[in-house]
């Protein structure tokens, strides 16, 4: 078991690395000028010192490994020196953003908060959603809830979120006036009254993000939990007569966990890269919004950092997927 | 203009502020101002970054020595009074400007503010490496003189007959000489905290500032006026678009300003209609306009350093240019396309007031028979009746290209129908803004380049005087494959008698003289349709019922007199 | 489930939308770009059922063209996705040599984050093909590619297990002991026994490139304003959603009818293919 889990860990870092190239490239071979969003009132002599004290006028290789190098030591000597007090980072030269000269690193950490408070909380409610919805529309296989349940998904994933979203908002934030059609980043929980407030913005992208996750995981789920129900067991602890509920709960459910959760850390990393558009539409400024924010600004370190970081989260995701079948499935094939 | 500059600069300590009758009774009184800049700003130094955003949002902290008022003029803002020959602050020789700060200053810091200051921020942008956005505006200063701790000189290198380049308007605020004084050259970068967090002189401090996201500013205890401001903090957001911003002011009164609305006008106006806010506009000098190009393009992929470029045999002949302006209904485009937010304009400079030429009105109605016969007398007909007209077997189709954008594509649509009906045949093309607008001098698609026979962008004068901007237009301003690309006379248009006049606009010190001169240049360029200005593009914003005080203003930062800003009392 | 002889409502939908969109320039003639200045933001009437937008352009019109662009989109796309996967899925599933290098590849595009990388080809690739192929034919090809190289290692995957099970299967021995060439060997007695598998995952990547095309313009990196698509003609509708619902609602409903519709096809092939 900690053999397997060594050896997935050791094929993951090649992988990383020829992403990261790959990341590099496609960046690389693209045109566009990040100073093409300044006045046209600059004039070009002074675009030039500008593109030259960016570092821009270097040539690709170069860049390559001093972001490898910053990836790799400088930005984890930061984070120890952060935490532990050391001074190994001190004269080495971060990753800086094009656009706000801020170390790219320190503006992932101001997104994460926002993207992990209401993609995040989506997420959990979005998969909790599924199973409940996966486990009673296959029980009740073939009836009218059934089909309900699989017709509700099939709208959540047939429509666009954005589209989604601005009924919602003309519905319940212009039309009923119930709920703000803004996130505010900045807003501090201190009472009982600012909870309030913070529930209340929240409500819209949890529920349009969540719709999505629920819609996309339901399918498995419930395919999970049929397959789990026609098994031999199953049949016979009904034949027992233990009672449907115990069936359902104690055996079908626990035997469908291996599918479901394989399916929930596979999906996890979409947290960060999946909600962009819904991000964009609220004001949530998260990772989503900072990666499309920097595309448009042509601030490349910031692009190139945040899917790398994305990339090393799906990785660690198809790990921790691979550990939880080793663990939890029985079948000797996979041990 | 010029007596009122005068009027201005003559008395003495002129009050900044002229103050409302209901102004509130203290400082902070009215609690939160939410401001929606749904593209946030990325840094709070303007010096690092020149867009837009980003000099807005510092303008609430950092302050120049004047700034420009709804109207275009200048107004002395840390400075004592506007320097002019008349009041010795512009020497004889055009070759100094001395400003006088107004005593007693202080940083929000508490120390006070002086000229060092003054002479330390011309360094600090001039400084090599920094990669400074505004060095144009100091190129021409050789050395800065601090007499006094309230005096300071800017010496030219030549004869300035406008000198109210450096520290004038928002793009050029005074920063603390004790706070950036490590960030010089290439530490510029590094000095996050101090870029996030300037100790300014405006009504405002940065408390919490998050690139790209939101900001927090509460106000500052040493802000020189007492009683202002009547807010206590402001909060600025981004992130969404012009819709989510919009929405959050006029339909669910969430916010209570939002920037740059840059909406449909039916959009708008259907916003607007809730009753919950009011939709404001100002004017600059930022025209919407064609380029035509004189020039026949090169052909894709030939070699681009040999050959002198050929002269366009129709483009060349002035009546194919009169009846492409003539056939436009630029009435029809602006309402289209901007409704508020734009008015038809006949000139490349429309404003300030004295700078507007009046000789080109009438322009904007739209005369398809009357481009006909222009066709027609200069020998173009459609002799083979396939619905193009041609002389000397050229016909009259042209390439017509533009940045990807909905209200450009929706005027080139326009035009290409009004055109066809004077028997032009028009080919549409767009390209993404990052490459048109883009400086890449290899790319064939870049507005230097003008690889077609129409082009359709935006382009403004940076300030109230058109000297740089007019100067666009002269001859050795063309861009070509010997200089790479470089250069705004895109068209390849050259008139000795243009480029005398502007030698003569550039040892004009007299406003009055300035602003005649500056007119005849704008009347060559638009009758001889060298450029096709089709619509004065202003700045929308809307602000809240609830909110007083707002006077836009797009020649200076729209947050100009945020002090001045209250909540209205019901 | 339901009988699988019989189509479900959602397969009727997918007609329903196809025949609208093929049938549609025929019954309803009028060209998508025509401008009524006459009759701008007009609302439905006999001329215009659906209205006109900001241009007085009929929203009938629109909705047609922009559904063969979506259409279009998602055919294309799923033809270069499963194009792509059933190359790489069979290659690995009959050559033991080539199994292990493909499989790493497609864990490794597994491991890219696929919607980042769609949107920097998307905004960063479109003006060089724009000017290679022109603004449509150039952003249609940028689509489609990327959306088809993002979205094949699904298709690879199942094919490789497919093909893997086919061949410890005995015709397949026979048929190598008969000396059949492997172009033969995939043409006569490999494809069509992986067509189902096939299929269903041809149908999910048409579905999930109508949504791909619609997120991308609503980022505003999809086709140019005058050339509308469903996706393009929602972004443009939902400001208007207060005064003129109908110009996002029948884009939008058009496109989930659309991907419900294949979806529910993707399901009804898999019973048809394995009935319980």
């Amino acid at each position: 078991m900690r053999f397997h889990a060594l050896r997935r860990l050791a094929m993951a870092l090649p992988t990383l690395l020829v992403i990261s190239v790959l990341i590099f490239a496609l960046l690389e071979l693209a045109p566009g000028d990040p100073m093409a969003q300044l006045p046209a009132s600059i004039p070009e002599q002074v675009r030039a010192d500008m593109r030259a004290a960016l570092g821009l006028d270097r040539g690709a290789p170069v860049r390559y490994l001093l972001w490898l190098r910053q990836m790799l030591v400088v930005e984890p000597s930061v984070a120890l020196d952060g935490l532990l007090g050391t001074n190994l980072a001190t004269g080495s030269p971060r990753i800086l953003s094009l656009q706000t000269r801020a170390p790219v690193m320190s503006l992932i950490a101001q997104r994460l908060p926002q993207t992990l408070v209401v993609v995040g909380l989506a997420y959990v409610i979005g998969t909790a959603a599924a199973v409940a919805l996966g486990v009673w529309s296959a029980a009740r296989q073939g009836t009218a809830l059934d089909r309900a349940g699989t017709a509700i998904a099939a709208m959540g994933y047939g429509l666009p979120p954005y589209f989604t979203a601005a009924v919602l908002i003309y519905i319940f934030a212009i039309w009923l006036g119930w709920l703000p059609t803004v996130y505010d980043t900045t807003h501090r929980v201190t009472g009982w009254d600012s909870a309030a407030v913070q529930i209340r913005q929240m409500i819209l992208p949890v529920a349009v993000l969540s719709l999505q996750t629920t819609a996309q995981i339901t399918r498995y789920t419930r395919a999970a939990m049929l397959d789990a129900l026609g098994q031999e067991y199953i049949r016979t602890a009904r034949a027992k007569g233990l009672p449907r509920r115990r069936v359902l709960l104690d055996h079908a459910l626990r035997n469908s966990w291996v599918a479901t959760l394989t399916v929930i850390a596979l999906g996890a990393p979409q947290v960060f890269a999946g909600a962009i558009i819904t991000e964009q539409i609220f004001g949530v400024n998260g990772i989503g919004q900072l990666l499309i924010q920097s595309l448009h600004a042509g601030d490349l370190p910031v692009v190139q950092t945040v899917t790398m970081l994305i990339a090393v989260l799906i990785v660690l995701a198809n790990l921790a997927a691979d550990l939880i079948i080793a663990r939890i499935d029985p079948r000797p094939e996979h041990a | 203009m010029l007596a009122k500059l005068i009027a201005a600069a003559l008395l003495p300590c002129l009050p900044v502020f002229a103050l409302a009758e209901n102004a509130p009774a203290r400082r902070g009184a009215d609690g939160m101002l939410r401001l929606y800049y749904w593209q946030a700003p990325t840094t709070l130094n303007p010096y690092l970054s020149g867009g837009i955003k980003d000099v807005e949002a510092a303008s609430m902290i950092l302050e120049p020595l004047a700034r420009l008022d709804p109207e275009g003029e200048m107004i002395p803002w840390l400075a004592r009074e506007i320097p002019t020959l008349e009041n010795g602050g512009i020497a004889a020789d055009l070759r100094s400007i001395t400003w006088h700060l107004r005593p007693g200053l202080t940083w929000s810091d508490g120390s006070p503010v002086t000229s060092g200051d003054v002479k330390f921020t011309l360094e600090y942008c001039m400084a090599a490496g920094s990669g400074c956005a505004q060095q144009a505006k100091f190129r021409d200063v050789i050395a800065v003189d601090t007499p006094d701790a309230l005096t300071a000189v800017l010496r030219f290198a030549a004869p300035k007959p406008f000198p109210y380049g450096p520290f004038v308007g928002p793009q050029t605020p005074l920063l603390q000489a004790a706070q950036f004084a490590d960030c010089l050259g290439t530490r510029a970068a590094g000095c996050t905290a101090a870029n996030f967090g300037p100790i300014g002189t405006g009504p405002f401090r940065a408390v919490d500032f998050r690139p790209g996201d939101a900001a927090r500013f509460d106000t500052n205890p040493a802000y020189r006026v007492p009683d202002l401001p009547a807010f206590e903090t402001v909060l600025l957001k981004g992130g969404g678009d012009a819709i989510t911003a919009g929405r959050a002011v006029l339909v669910t009164g969430e916010f209570d300003y939002a920037w740059n609305l840059q909406l449909g006008p039916d959009v708008l106006e259907a916003m607007a209609s809730k009753g919950k806010g009011q939709v404001v506009t100002a004017f600059s000098t930022l025209v919407e306009r064609m380029a035509l190009n004189l020039r026949e393009p090169m052909p894709r992929g030939s070699s681009t350093n040999d050959a002198k470029p050929i002269p366009h045999p129709a483009m060349a002949d002035v009546a194919v240019r009169r009846a492409l302006a003539m056939s436009l209904d630029r009435n029809m485009m602006t309402q289209i396309g901007y409704g508020a937010a734009g008015r038809v304009t006949c000139n490349i400079v429309p404003g300030p007031a004295a700078y507007a030429s009046r000789a080109n009105d009438g322009c904007a109605a739209q005369d398809i028979p009357g481009a006909q016969a222009v066709l027609t007398d200069a020998g173009w007909t459609d002799d083979n009746g396939n619905g193009v007209r041609e002389r000397d077997g050229r016909e009259l189709r042209f390439i017509f290209q533009t940045s990807t954008n909905a209200v450009r594509q929706d005027f080139q649509v326009l035009a290409k129908e009004w055109w066809r009906q004077i028997g032009v045949e028009t080919e549409l093309r767009s390209t993404d803004a990052s490459v048109f607008f883009g400086t890449d001098a290899d790319n064939p698609d870049t507005l230097q380049r003008f690889d077609a026979h129409i082009q359709m962008y935006a382009s403004a004068s940076d300030g109230p005087d058109p000297e740089a901007y007019l100067s666009g237009w002269a001859c050795d301003n063309i861009p070509n494959a010997q200089n790479g690309w470089q250069g705004r006379n895109v068209g390849g248009w050259c008139d000795p008698a243009y480029d005398a006049l502007l030698d003569q606009l550039s040892v004009t010190a007299e406003l009055d003289d300035r602003a005649a001169l500056a007119r005849t240049l704008n009347d060559m360029l638009v009758q001889n349709y060298i450029v096709v200005p089709l619509v004065d593009r202003g700045r929308v914003s809307a602000h809240a019922n609830t909110l007083e005080g707002v006077r836009m203003n797009a020649w200076d930062s729209e947050l100009w007199n945020i002090a001045e800003w209250r909540r209205a009392r019901p | 489930m339901r009988s699988p002889r019989r189509p479900g409502p959602g397969v009727l939908l997918l007609g329903a939308a196809v025949a609208l969109v093929l049938l549609g320039p025929s019954l309803w003639p009028m060209p998508h770009s025509a401008m009524d200045l006459d009759a701008l933001n007009a609302p439905a009437s006999l001329a215009h059922p659906m209205g006109t937008d900001q241009l007085g352009r009929d929203l009938v019109a629109r909705l047609i063209a922009g559904g063969r662009v979506s259409l279009a989109v998602a055919l294309a796309a799923a033809l270069v996705g499963t194009g792509i996967g059933l190359a790489i899925g069979i290659a690995a599933g009959m050559s033991r040599r080539l199994d292990a290098p493909l499989m790493r590849l497609t864990d490794i595009f597994l491991c890219l984050p696929l919607l980042p990388l769609l949107l920097i080809a998307a905004s960063l690739f479109r003006a060089p093909l724009a000017a290679a192929l022109g603004p449509e034919a150039g952003i249609f090809t940028l689509i489609t590619l990327s959306i088809g190289a993002t979205s094949w290692m699904g298709t690879a995957r199942v094919l490789r297990a497919e093909v893997r099970s086919l061949m410890q299967r005995e015709f397949i021995a026979a048929a190598r002991l008969a000396g059949i060439g492997p172009a033969q060997m995939v043409l006569h007695h490999i494809l069509p026994n992986v067509a189902s598998a096939l299929s269903v995952s041809a149908a999910l990547a048409a579905a999930s490139a109508i949504l791909m095309e619609s997120a991308l313009s609503f980022l505003g990196l999809g086709f140019p304003p005058d050339l509308p698509s469903w996706g393009r003609l929602i972004y443009e509708g939902t400001p208007h959603l207060g005064t003129y619902p109908g110009r996002a609602l029948w884009p939008g409903a058009m496109i989930a009818a659309t991907v419900i519709g294949i979806t529910c096809l993707g399901d009804a092939l898999r019973n048809l293919a394995a009935p319980r």
